[in-house]
């Protein structure tokens, strides 16, 4: 046996060993990109939360446009990964497509539900984070008015807005509450002029507390809302470092947790639906030293009060995807 | 409706309107020399992301300007190329370039930045920031007058007015310039400028030369100006709607005045008003939003009347046959 057989045997015998090995995770990374600061970063923050406690690897894809959905999973899994993370809501249908066709692969979907016997369907409560925020909000404001910024119109998003609007109320029942949203197609998620144009329109109306949940249009609606010197609510990560002392706090949503979750269980996770609530902590509010001093011992009071209700169930905060309507406007 | 409301969204008008009067400009100069032009989108586009990268990188927006026009012109150069002296499909060559700016924008700023195709947000020095005219706070207590000047007219960033000095510029140069009438010639009747011993292709690379310039204006101001940084694909269709917008004022300067405020106006009123409620019927904010386009097909038409582009628009010259 010369010197090279026994080099290519030995690089057999490792290849081999690690395809019987653990498959690696694959992440599906939704348009808006893996670095929006948003959505989408929470869910590359877990994956490598994920990488730096296991030392393992895992597959990243990102999208660039609407036609590659399906086909960016189908290449996620045909390379083997497994389980595979797929963000955001509009893969609903993407795996309902390519789910069935890969049986022995697990699939995550991020934001959605998908009811097929290999994927997970993660979901989060944020009508419960949105109200929290909103109770900050009203309670922040001086002017009366608060308002918020959607990216794309979908029930989703109308979700925020609608348990936002709730919370503040809740605050204080005379407040104003402006809701706009960025437009009705993709593109809307990226159009940081309009989201700013809005936010100047509102600010103009006299809000003084903007909350946006509009991807990379929201950089656009804190930077307006920093300039005239009014606060902003950053939304999904904590977005408080952007503008310090300018945020007034952030509606976090753990995707980043459920990303490492799915990755740490590997390709035996559990399917089914997983609600990311409250008490789970799957939503909630960012308190860091960037915000500390806006938020006030009051304040923090209340909410922590309010957030105990909803955890024990007390406190019903209504959910827009479940009659397309919202009892405060 | 009182009368502040009424201000704030003229002013959001004009704000949305100079991203679209640059461009509208920037296609009428290209246009009216015979180039059609419909890369108008990616030149603003790659404006948009050089300016904001550079002013980012220096800290000056004056520098991040220059270096936006710079990288537009390079652009209206390669145009020019293909179209002019390599006689090429010019509707390919405005695609091409398009593609070629949404790629390459994203494509440079994750290799710069690591931000995913974003430039870090913009501060101090290298923004545009809100200039006050001169007896701005002065007039703001006169009715109506003082009110539309300090709330109206002041509190803009310089490339606003600009844009707006632009418009009587074109026409001064358009129609009362040596440079003017041969440009609109050349996009009559190339041969006829040929035979009077005038360069066709001298002419319409001033003119594409010209159209980067102002498109760099355009892209350097929705980033450096408007927003606080470069996103991906932020200029979201705009050069299309300049381009309606030229075709609606049928290549003529102060009617792409009137035209562009048109389509500022109209978006200025979805962002402010969603969900109209008139007599009791509710607008919803699909229809207010999807308004400006109606409204483009509608006047385009009709009642615009006909819209006839310069005859040797999209025709590449050739000297001989």
């Amino acid at each position: 046996m010369t010197l090279t057989q026994k080099f290519l045997g030995a690089a057999a015998a490792v290849a081999l060993s690690a395809g019987m090995a653990v498959a690696e995770p694959g992440l599906v990374i939704d348009l808006g990109g893996k670095f929006d600061k948003s959505f989408n970063e929470a869910a590359y923050n877990g994956a490598q939360r994920w990488v730096q406690e296991t030392g393992g690897t895992y597959r990243e894809i990102e999208m660039q446009t609407e036609a590659q959905r399906e086909q960016f999973v189908r290449r996620m899994a045909e390379a083997g990964a497994n389980p595979i993370v797929v963000m955001g809501f509009q893969n609903a249908s993407t795996l309902e497509q390519v789910a069935p066709d890969y049986p022995d692969t697990r699939f995550v979907l991020i934001d959605a539900v998908a009811e097929l016997p290999n994927v997970r369907s993660v979901v989060f409560t944020e009508h419960e984070g949105s109200y929290l925020v909103g109770m900050l909000a009203a309670m922040a404001s001086e002017t009366g008015t608060v308002s918020f910024v959607g990216g794309m119109d979908i029930p989703l998003i109308r979700r925020f807005a609608c348990g936002y609007a709730q919370g503040a109320r809740a605050a204080d029942p005379d407040v104003t509450i402006i809701q706009n949203m960025t437009g009705t197609t993709p593109a809307a998620w990226n159009d940081p002029v309009r989201g700013g144009e809005i936010a100047r329109a509102q600010i103009s109306q006299g809000s003084d507390v903007i909350f946006s949940a509009a991807g990379g249009t929201g950089i656009g609606v804190m930077q307006a809302a920093v300039d005239a010197g009014v606060y902003a609510i950053g939304v999904d990560s904590n977005q408080n470092y952007l503008h310090p002392g300018q945020i007034l706090t952030s509606m976090v949503k753990r995707v980043d947790n459920a990303v490492y979750q799915a990755f740490s269980e590997g390709p035996e996770l559990e399917t089914g639906v997983v609600v990311m609530n409250l008490a789970a902590e799957g939503v909630g509010f960012a308190l860091d030293e960037h915000n500390e001093a806006l938020i006030t011992e009051e304040m923090l009071a209340a909410v922590n009060a309010a957030s105990e209700q909803i955890k024990a169930g007390e406190l019903v905060v209504h959910d827009y995807m479940s009659d397309d309507s919202c009892p405060v406007n | 409706m009182d009368l502040a409301t009424i201000l704030q969204i003229l002013d959001s008008t004009i704000r949305l309107a100079t991203p679209l009067l640059l461009a509208c400009l920037a296609g009428l100069y290209s246009e009216r020399a015979g180039v059609v032009d419909i890369g108008l989108e990616g030149k603003m586009l790659a404006a948009a992301f050089v300016s904001a990268a550079v002013a980012a990188l220096t800290g000056s927006v004056w520098i991040g300007l220059v270096a936006g026009i710079a990288g537009a012109v390079a652009l209206a150069l390669i145009h020019g190329l293909a179209s002019i002296t390599f006689r090429g499909n010019q509707l390919i060559s405005g695609v091409a370039i398009n593609f070629l700016a949404g790629g390459l924008t994203v494509l440079i700023a994750q290799n710069l930045f690591q931000q995913g195709g974003r430039t870090p947000s913009l501060t101090g020095g290298a923004r545009f920031t809100p200039i006050t005219l001169p007896f701005a706070d002065a007039l703001r207590d006169v009715p109506v007058i003082g009110q539309l000047y300090s709330v109206l007219l002041s509190g803009h960033s310089v490339l606003v007015y600009v844009a707006l000095l632009s418009v009587p510029l074109t026409w001064w140069v358009l129609y009362r310039t040596r440079f003017g009438l041969r440009l609109r010639a050349v996009g009559e009747n190339p041969a006829a400028v040929d035979t009077a011993g005038v360069p066709v292709t001298g002419l319409r690379y001033a003119a594409v030369i010209i159209a980067g310039v102002l498109t760099g204006l355009a892209g350097a101001y929705l980033a450096t100006g408007l927003a606080a940084g470069f996103v991906k694909d932020m200029t979201a269709g705009r050069g299309f709607i300049a381009l309606a917008a030229l075709i609606f004022a049928k290549w003529r300067p102060v009617q792409a005045l009137w035209a562009t405020l048109l389509f500022g106006l109209l978006e200025a009123i979805a962002n402010r008003y969603q969900s109209v409620e008139l007599g009791g019927i509710v607008i919803p904010v699909q229809l207010m939003q999807a308004l400006p386009y109606i409204l483009t097909v509608i006047i385009l038409a009709g009642f615009v009347g006909k819209a006839i582009p310069p005859r040797a628009g999209g025709e590449a010259y050739v000297k001989e046959r």
